[in-house]
């Protein structure tokens, strides 16, 4: 019924002929479509199935997560994500909640980092990440981006971040800022956050992990970015790289103070 | 020195500040790179981060390109190239665009606007036999019919009266014709930092494709010009 109604929404603007009115009004009718699907986002059923997997038992060592630290202290949930990527002392290294997620598993639970990194995204042990992602999002539901920079190889990776969001390539010559560099610019009907600066609230990084109406998938931000690689022409980046987590840095630091709405619901 | 030896002794620098910080005992401390250091430890990230997928290849897609990089480079610093490397990089781009052998510019309108329509190919999803796109509605608008276009790039709809041509074939359109041939050929002929794909040069688009986008935008029956 929603869908339908959207339909004759679109429908009706489009009968107006007059295109920048009627654009403006189908943008509109998608926003209340959002709107209305935010009261029953599909999401909820990945953030229990997070919840899940956050306390069973599981893996070689038969261990839970609870014991992770997600950089807060051990088992500290709320307001993880809205410090994350940052540097973690045991590995040495920057880490986005992803990165962190396999790097727990792996530890605590004994679970292969190799299942999620080679894995494919919706099956086995990647969709278990996306689901503790979307878990462990929602516990900083409407907290402000904080990311730590206090750390050289945090403000690296900022600076490598940057470096990748203006990098060109591919066979098309597009780089993330090809479409998110400039206000208020669209591809085709949708409307696309300027990310080399601050977005706004619930926008942009602080959006995802995100479900997904047009192909009814939770998708993460290591999800996110990698479609966006795909669709930039780029060659695949490798699950949890350095350079998404990188990228990841960027964007979040740029987001400083911009309240999370994850997980939230997308086209 | 050539480019390589500096990202070489570069890295090397890169690697040596790493080992400090890691001698630091993960303290916060230690001195921040330099915009050379974290160039090159870019790179190192980038090569180690992306692989071969699909039709994609790392070797080709990121191949060093000195349009490319010089336009990178100049985003990163926040201000716009020189305008003196911006006609050297022009002239670069310039020389690769390859003009219609028989002299005909404008192909069939219809065609064109299927393929200005079409936004496939080349992603790591695509096959090699995929009929490439020329993704124009992405960032432009174009006929009055089509409301989903983009505005990445400026408005194409009436291109002719906005760029002062009544007959594509008289002589006075001919510089036009041959701009938008070339702009659809290589962008960066005429823009070297331009956000738009050099279609004909990176062979996105054939030659016949371009002459009929180039109908799509100048044939005066073509609905552009409606």
């Amino acid at each position: 019924m929603h869908a339908r109604s959207l339909c004759l929404a679109v429908l009706g603007t489009l009968a107006l002929g007059a295109p920048a009115l009627a654009q403006k009004t189908s943008t509109q009718a998608i926003e209340e479509y959002r709107e209305m699907l935010q009261d029953g986002n599909p999401a909820d059923l990945f953030e229990m199935k997070g919840e899940e997997l956050w306390s069973k038992k599981r893996g070689p060592k038969n261990a839970s997560m609870q014991q992770c630290d997600l950089g807060k202290g051990p088992g500290v949930v709320k307001g993880a994500f809205v410090e994350l990527p940052r540097w973690f002392a045991d590995t040495g290294k920057v880490q986005d909640l992803e990165s962190r997620l396999v790097t727990c598993m792996s530890t605590l639970q004994g679970i292969d980092p190799k299942e999620v990194i080679n894995g494919q995204w919706g099956k086995g042990e990647r969709a278990n990440v996306t689901a503790l992602a979307t878990w462990v999002g929602a516990q900083s539901k409407g907290m402000p981006f904080n990311l730590p920079q206090s750390h050289a190889q945090e403000r690296e990776m900022y600076q490598v971040g940057k470096r990748l969001f203006f990098q060109r390539g591919g066979s098309h010559d597009f780089a993330c800022a090809s479409c998110h560099g400039e206000e208020g610019k669209r591809i085709r009907l949708q409307d696309l956050p300027r990310l080399s600066g601050n977005p706004g609230d619930g926008v942009g990084f602080a959006a995802w992990p995100a479900y997904r109406v047009s192909n009814g998938q939770m998708w993460s931000m290591q999800h996110r970015l990698n479609d966006c690689y795909r669709q930039q022409r780029f060659p695949e980046p490798t699950y949890a790289s350095d350079a998404t987590v990188a990228l990841g840095v960027y964007l979040g630091v740029n987001a400083k103070g911009d309240k999370s709405a994850v997980p939230t619901i997308k086209r | 020195m050539t480019i390589k030896t500096s990202y070489k002794l570069a890295a090397l620098a890169a690697g040596a500040t790493a080992l400090l910080a890691a001698c630091a005992g993960g303290a916060s401390s230690g001195a921040d790179m330099n915009p050379a250091q974290l160039d090159a430890l870019t790179h190192k990230i980038v090569q180690e981060s992306f692989h071969d997928k699909g039709i994609v290849k790392v070797s080709e897609a990121l191949a060093s390109d000195p349009t490319l990089a010089a336009c990178d480079a100049a985003d990163v610093a926040g201000h716009p190239i020189s305008p003196e490397r911006a006609k050297e990089l022009e002239a670069l781009n310039m020389k690769t665009i390859r003009w219609p052998a028989d002299g005909k510019y404008l192909g069939d309108w219809k065609s064109g606007e299927k393929i200005a329509q079409s936004g496939r190919g080349r992603t790591w999803t695509d096959t090699a036999s995929t009929p490439n796109g020329g993704n124009c509605y992405n960032c432009h608008q174009i006929t009055k019919e089509e409301i989903s276009f983009g505005t990445i790039g400026p408005s194409l709809y009436h291109y002719n009266k906005l760029h002062g041509v009544t007959d594509p074939n008289s002589p006075q359109a001919q510089e036009m014709v041959k701009y938008t041939w070339g702009k659809i050929w290589n962008s960066k002929a005429y823009n070297a930092c331009s956000n738009m794909p050099r279609a004909g040069a990176k062979g996105i688009l054939t030659e016949a494709q371009v002459r009929d986008i180039v109908a799509l935008l100048m044939d005066p029956k073509s609905p552009v010009n409606q």
